[in-house]
């Protein structure tokens, strides 16, 4: 049984659809990679994921349930269920390095503070934050906001994380410290959906591939098969421009 | 013109003149305070209420949105005269203070209005994103993350309104309502000198908006976001 099922997945941005005839099945503890061009629609179906963009039809079932994004109490689960990390953070600008990472889960789910603080301590350790606590968000570097960002995503316990482009706006020294990160909850068995330009960081942690474009699922395999022996012709060409520098 | 100054000023600053500038002071202190304390709340739910996106809410944001554009591109003596005859229309036994306040506080209500939205619009939509994927609710995300942000940017324009708002009260005076302006008139007629009266008159003003332009100052360093810490 695949912890998450998409079914026929469309989106549209007002009238332009930018999503169509997305299946996609991931199980547990896989690390699905979507690369592509830009505009291809990879962010955006991780913003349909969220319940940012509401899906104009499709479904998507997380462990075997069917959930209806237009259903408020169905998007709490969905949310509940699964957490994402933006590609510019977006973390609280008024909050603590500690507030960010706690507010969701004392405020929102009632989980009693002192519980939920130990917890995000422990995250912020282990994604190198531990120092920075009482921090604010515009006194830290975009590496160590970005792993903040992550600590905050997993304080509430996801089943399943989604990483939108966290690295893209990264300057390229502070590009490992987010992947050490991501590889560190890769190998804790976490399912995760990575959208990534880091080729060689997707080619070495993906357990699955997929190739996008133009909002369709071109091409999806093994990291080995998507890299070295792209089936379709689209992908050929696009992996081939990659690995050229 | 000193002399006559001189001459003047202990007839004109006897206790029954001077009860009656408190009175009107009190009246002008009444009108702007309750002005903008009210004008303040209804302003910023109006604004939070213009900012939901909820599908059924859509006709209650078209009529919040036509009311304060509408109360805002009407002149206030306009909206005082509007009022005033409303409630006569409705046989509505109001005093004209009553009917003064009440102009004074939608005036208030839409500005503030307008100010707020355009403040809580200016904190950057990812933090709303952010906060929607971890569940918060409309309210939790206003609350503690957008208010909080934007409170920097809606304070010293709402603190200028307050000032400008705090002399428009005098307008009320057209109505009868005995407050600042109205009673300056009364003394000149009387037959004091203009400069004596005005004097006073403008000295009250600035003892009433002083103090509030240097709370507003105060304010806007205490809730300044995190970088002025």
């Amino acid at each position: 049984m695949p912890q998450l099922k998409i079914v026929d997945l469309k989106a549209n941005y007002g009238t332009h659809t930018v999503l169509e005839r997305i299946n996609l099945n991931v199980d547990k503890g896989e690390i699905v990679s979507l690369i592509g061009p830009s505009g291809s629609g990879k962010s955006t179906l991780l913003r349909v994921l969220m319940g940012l963009l509401p899906p104009i039809s499709g479904e998507v079932h997380i462990n075997d349930q069917p959930l209806n994004y237009r259903d408020r109490d169905q998007l709490r689960r969905i949310r509940a269920e699964m957490a994402i990390v933006f590609q510019q953070y977006n973390l609280f600008q008024n909050m603590s390095v500690l507030e960010n990472v706690t507010v969701a889960p004392v405020k929102v789910k009632g989980r009693p503070r002192q519980q939920v603080e130990a917890y995000a301590r422990e995250l912020l350790e282990k994604v190198g934050m531990g120092a920075k606590l009482d921090a604010y968000p515009d006194q830290l570097s975009g590496g160590q906001q970005q792993r903040v960002a992550i600590a905050r995503a997993l304080a509430l316990q996801p089943s399943i994380l989604l990483l939108d482009e966290v690295t893209a706006a990264l300057d390229p020294e502070l590009v490992n410290e987010v992947l050490d990160t991501v590889r560190l909850l890769a190998a804790d068995g976490m399912t995760m959906f990575i959208v990534s330009h880091e080729m060689a960081f997707v080619r070495e942690v993906s357990s699955k591939v997929v190739f996008m474009d133009a909002g369709h699922v071109v091409e999806v395999g093994g990291p080995a098969d998507l890299f070295d022996r792209p089936r379709e012709a689209r992908t050929r060409e696009f992996v081939g421009k990659i690995l050229r520098h | 013109m000193w002399e006559q100054l001189i001459e003047e000023a202990p007839r004109f600053f006897s206790y029954y003149n001077m009860l009656f500038f408190a009175k009107a002071l009190g009246t002008t202190f009444a009108l702007s305070a309750i002005g903008c304390v009210v004008g303040f709340t209804l302003g910023f739910v109006l604004a939070a209420i213009r900012l939901t996106t909820h599908p059924g809410l859509k006709p209650v944001r078209i009529t919040v949105q036509l009311v304060t554009e509408l109360v805002r591109r009407i002149p206030f003596l306009v909206t005082l005269m509007l009022v005033f005859f409303i409630f006569q229309g409705l046989d509505a036994d109001l005093s004209m203070f009553t009917v003064a306040l009440f102009s004074v506080c939608l005036i208030a209500t839409a500005f503030i209005a307008e100010i707020v939205r355009s403040g809580l619009e200016s904190v950057h939509h990812n933090q709303w994103d952010a906060a929607a994927t971890l569940n918060f609710s409309y309210w939790q995300v206003l609350w503690w993350v957008i208010i909080p942000q934007a409170w920097k940017i809606i304070l010293p324009p709402v603190f200028g309104f307050f000032v400008l708002f705090i002399k428009d009260t005098a307008l009320a005076s057209q109505i009868g309502v005995i407050e600042l302006a109205f009673a300056g008139k009364t003394m000149t007629n009387k037959g004091f000198s203009a400069t004596l009266v005005y004097g006073t008159v403008l000295l009250l003003y600035f003892v009433l908006s002083y103090p509030l332009a240097r709370f507003g100052k105060y304010l806007e360093t205490r809730l300044a976001p995190t970088q002025d810490r």
